[in-house]
């Protein structure tokens, strides 16, 4: 469904990926794993279009979408979940769930899928008038979840989204990622905290300084001593 | 008379209210803008000064009914407000909030001398097709036009106010406002809607344009400045990027001005506007209501500074080209050329002291020409009124310039980046106003005329050439005081405070202090100058030192290279005997300088001999 094919990108003169490549298969949870600055968020970024490779490139639904720019991107079928959310703080909650749509004009289905999304988050029902900026951080990240899936998305892109959450809303979170993949979502998420991730996750990579240094099914990875080695996050500081 | 007092007052209030409305319409187009692509746009004023002559044009010209008049005036911004983003703006998105902001002074240059090129810079009468009549309504009377303004301005509201609540594109523009980035990753084309920001913002400020047209019968290309300035002064006073501030900002703003020109007089009118503009910076930035949140932050300090190598200019250069200058009148003898370079010298001085506080102290200063002004009528008033010899005035001038400026730009010590550029460009027109109201001291709008001459151990100064070379030894004098002061210590903690307040701080630098060295610095140097013009033309007035000065000084600085002495002059004499070389151009020099900036900002932002 997604795959990264030797990406090199740069900052001015630092480079930050040197030839990552990988896949998410449809109907996978695909995590990437690194610790700070091992260019986890900038993979992100590559995929989103915020950010131009250098060399490499990015296939989507088998075709390239690096170069086009994020909103086309978005339009094809990518929806994501930014770092640290990044609700819309001064519209309300309702209006933040239709952000989430705005690339789609099927009205019916649109007010369809806003209902679903109430059942599947009823928190945010009974929030929906208050503003983005005024929630808690678990409610923002539902919210930012619900936002990105209003568009329909055939992959959801995570960008750490456990962070900064209490241990009762990680798991919950958790749980929701789980449950939007059974429902037939794709989900490529970039973490740091291995042993979560690990958890929810089909396969996973590990990125450090740029480089992939392992790849491997989740249980392998969960359990194998390079992880634990080469990676620095990771459960044990929780 | 109690009858006729309560119906001037009431007549007050109408005409406070119906002006109140037109800057309410100029400050929610800045209010979009600054939101959305978080830039003081200082183009409105342009924009909303074309539309009053598109007005005027379908009006006075062609015999137009108002409906397809606002029609037309609305086509006309809406296109320049797109293409402005589009040719001007959108390529400098990913710089220093300065870039664009200098940018958009370009713009404003170049369609304020367009349409005085084609118009004359005379104003032209505009009446309004409405019927005369006024209405008596309790001891106050209205009229068709009062009516329709304030119907407009609600209309326009209205809409604004739906568009932005309930459609797809007003919720997208929202949320691009609040969230660049994240409005990008819902699929929103930011850039589309940037273009569509600035496409309404210009409708307004179009629309503004006529209504007051109308409402003060004539149009004429400067009235850009002033309006920009009130947009301005209406959003800060009801919150930076809100628009229901802006709106209640504007009403406001009108009834302070018509009330205070009704107690004090209508050359204090704008005195009011730039008041507020600093009281609300400097005491309240986020404005009346708007409690909410602090100033957008900025990133770092606010020069746009491009990293380059600065050519390195040998001494012996330096010394060949003084040199040269100082034996240019034994061969070049046309008394033309003398006076130009006379005033480049004049004007290096000018770009010597912006480059001080702009390029190596990092503070966007747009006022700088009240340096100027402060050190020509101290320098005046002290020869005319206390007998000083020139040679004293001249230095008292300066340092009263110097401290005076240092003084009145003192507040602004804590703002950064765009916030520093509009409030010192606030100072140097409250400098101006100033001098333009007390009368017993300045002569007012008359200014003071018989100002003795310049003189040099006594003996005046008349001639050309001596008082070239006068100017060349002021000039090389300034340059070397400001030379020394860039390589000593100083300098060094200058340039740390331009790349980076924050860990300037930390290093436990007193911000305040060396900002306040450089302006003192940079006000001894300007007021020198301004000082030296004062003689040597003697006569000046409240306009011998426009707004228009400082933002020609800061090209000259931009087009040298922002921090570079060399540059300075070398900018100063490009800008000030180009349009003379090319003579035919001359008409147009404003338009010149216009797109110079523009393409600078564009093309080149470390300047011709590179940054410091």
């Amino acid at each position: 469904m997604l795959s990264l094919e030797g990406v090199e990108t740069f900052y001015g003169p630092l480079q930050v990926h040197f030839g990552v490549s990988l896949r998410v298969e449809p109907g996978e949870i695909v995590c990437l794993l690194g610790g700070n600055a091992s260019g986890k968020s900038t993979t992100m970024k590559v995929i989103l279009g915020l950010v131009k490779p250098r060399a490499g490139r990015v296939v989507f639904d088998g075709r390239p979408i690096s170069g086009l720019p994020t909103p086309e991107i978005i339009r094809r079928g990518i929806g994501s979940v930014p770092e640290s959310r990044r609700i819309f703080p001064d519209m309300t909650v309702r209006e933040n769930l239709l952000m989430g749509a705005y690339t789609r004009r099927d009205r019916d289905e649109v007010r369809r899928d806003y209902e679903r999304m109430l059942e599947l988050f009823p928190r945010l029902r009974q929030r929906l008038n208050q503003r983005g900026g005024v929630l808690s951080g678990g409610e923002q990240q539902m919210l930012a979840m619900a936002r990105a899936l209003m568009g329909r998305p055939k992959l959801l892109c995570m960008d750490e989204p456990t962070m900064g959450l209490s241990p009762l809303f990680v798991d919950r979170v958790l749980e929701l990622i789980r449950r939007v993949n059974q429902q037939g979502v794709t989900v490529f998420m970039v973490e740091q905290n291995a042993n979560l991730a690990l958890q929810i996750a089909h396969r996973g990579y590990v990125l450090q300084n740029g480089h992939i240094v392992l790849e491997g099914a989740a249980g392998e990875l969960l359990g194998s001593p390079e992880v634990r080695d080469a990676y620095l996050g990771g459960g044990d500081g929780r | 008379m109690p009858d006729f007092a309560l119906r001037t007052l009431g007549d007050q209030l109408i005409n406070g209210l119906v002006i109140g409305n037109v800057y309410a319409l100029i400050a929610i187009g800045l209010a979009l803008i600054f939101g959305v692509a978080n830039l003081i746009n200082f183009a409105h004023g342009s924009v909303y000064m074309v539309g009053a002559y598109v007005g005027w044009v379908a009006v006075m010209w062609l015999g137009w009914p108002l409906a397809p008049t606002f029609v037309a005036v609305a086509v006309v911004c809406a296109a320049l407000g797109v293409l402005i983003e589009r040719f001007g703006l959108r390529h400098l998105q990913s710089q220093a909030r300065i870039a664009p902001l200098l940018a958009t002074i370009g713009i404003s240059f170049a369609l304020d001398q367009l349409v005085q090129i084609i118009f004359s810079p005379n104003p032209q009468a505009f009446s309004s097709p409405l019927p005369a009549t006024r209405i008596a309504l309790g001891g106050v009377s209205i009229g068709a036009l009062d009516l329709l303004i304030a119907a407009i301005t609600f209309a326009v509201a209205a809409v604004l106010f739906g568009f932005l609540r309930f459609t797809r594109l007003g919720w997208a523009l929202r949320a691009t406002a609040q969230d660049r980035e994240a409005a990008q990753q819902m699929g929103v084309d930011v850039d589309g809607i940037n273009a569509l920001t600035f496409a309404v913002a210009s409708v307004l400020g179009g629309i503004g344009g006529v209504m007051i047209g109308m409402y003060f019968t004539s149009v004429y290309p400067t009235m850009s400045y002033g309006a920009m300035l009130k947009g301005f002064a209406a959003n800060l006073l009801g919150g930076l990027g809100s628009v229901p501030g802006a709106v209640v900002g504007g009403l406001l703003l009108g009834l302070i001005e018509t009330f205070g020109v009704a107690l004090l007089g209508s050359t204090y009118r704008n005195l009011f506007t730039f008041v507020i503009l600093i009281g609300v910076l400097v005491l309240r930035p986020t404005g009346l209501f708007g409690a909410r949140r602090a100033l957008p932050p900025e990133p770092l300090t606010g020069t746009f500074v491009a990293s380059s190598r600065p050519v390195r200019i040998p001494a012996w250069l330096v010394g060949a080209a003084l040199v040269a200058a100082i034996l240019l009148p034994f061969i070049a003898t046309d008394p033309y050329l003398l006076q130009i370079l006379t005033s480049a010298w004049l004007f290096g001085m000018l770009a010597l002291s912006i480059t001080l506080v702009t390029g190596a102290a990092g503070q966007m200063s747009l006022g700088q020409a009240g340096f100027l002004a402060i050190g020509g009528y101290a320098s005046a008033l002290l020869t005319m009124r206390l007998g000083l010899p020139v040679e004293a005035s001249l230095l008292l001038g300066a340092v009263l310039a110097a401290a005076l400026g240092t003084l009145l730009t003192w507040p602004v010590f804590r703002l950064r980046s765009q916030y520093v550029a509009l409030a010192t460009l606030g100072i140097g027109e409250v400098i101006n106003q100033i001098i333009l109201n007390w009368e017993d001291l300045t002569n007012g709008p008359l200014g003071l005329s018989n100002i003795p001459p310049l003189t040099f151990l006594g003996l005046p100064i008349t001639q050309n050439v001596p008082i070239y070379w006068a100017a060349l030894a002021v000039l090389a004098i300034a340059a070397l005081f400001q030379w020394r002061l860039m390589q000593s210590h100083l300098g060094r903690t200058w340039r740390a405070m331009r790349e980076d307040d924050v860990a300037a701080r930390a290093f436990g630098i007193s911000l305040n202090r060396y900002k306040a060295l450089a302006f003192i610095a940079s006000g001894l140097v300007a007021g020198l100058s301004g000082a030296f013009t004062a003689h040597m033309y003697s006569y000046i007035n409240n306009e011998t030192f426009a707004a228009t000065t400082s933002i020609l000084g800061l090209t000259m600085v931009i087009l040298g290279g922002m921090g570079n002495l060399a540059g300075a002059v070398v900018g100063a004499i490009a800008l000030t005997a180009l349009p003379e070389v090319f003579r035919p151009l001359a008409d147009a020099r404003y338009l010149i300088y216009g797109i110079v900036l523009l393409l600078l900002v564009r093309f080149r932002p470390q300047g011709l001999l590179g940054t410091v």
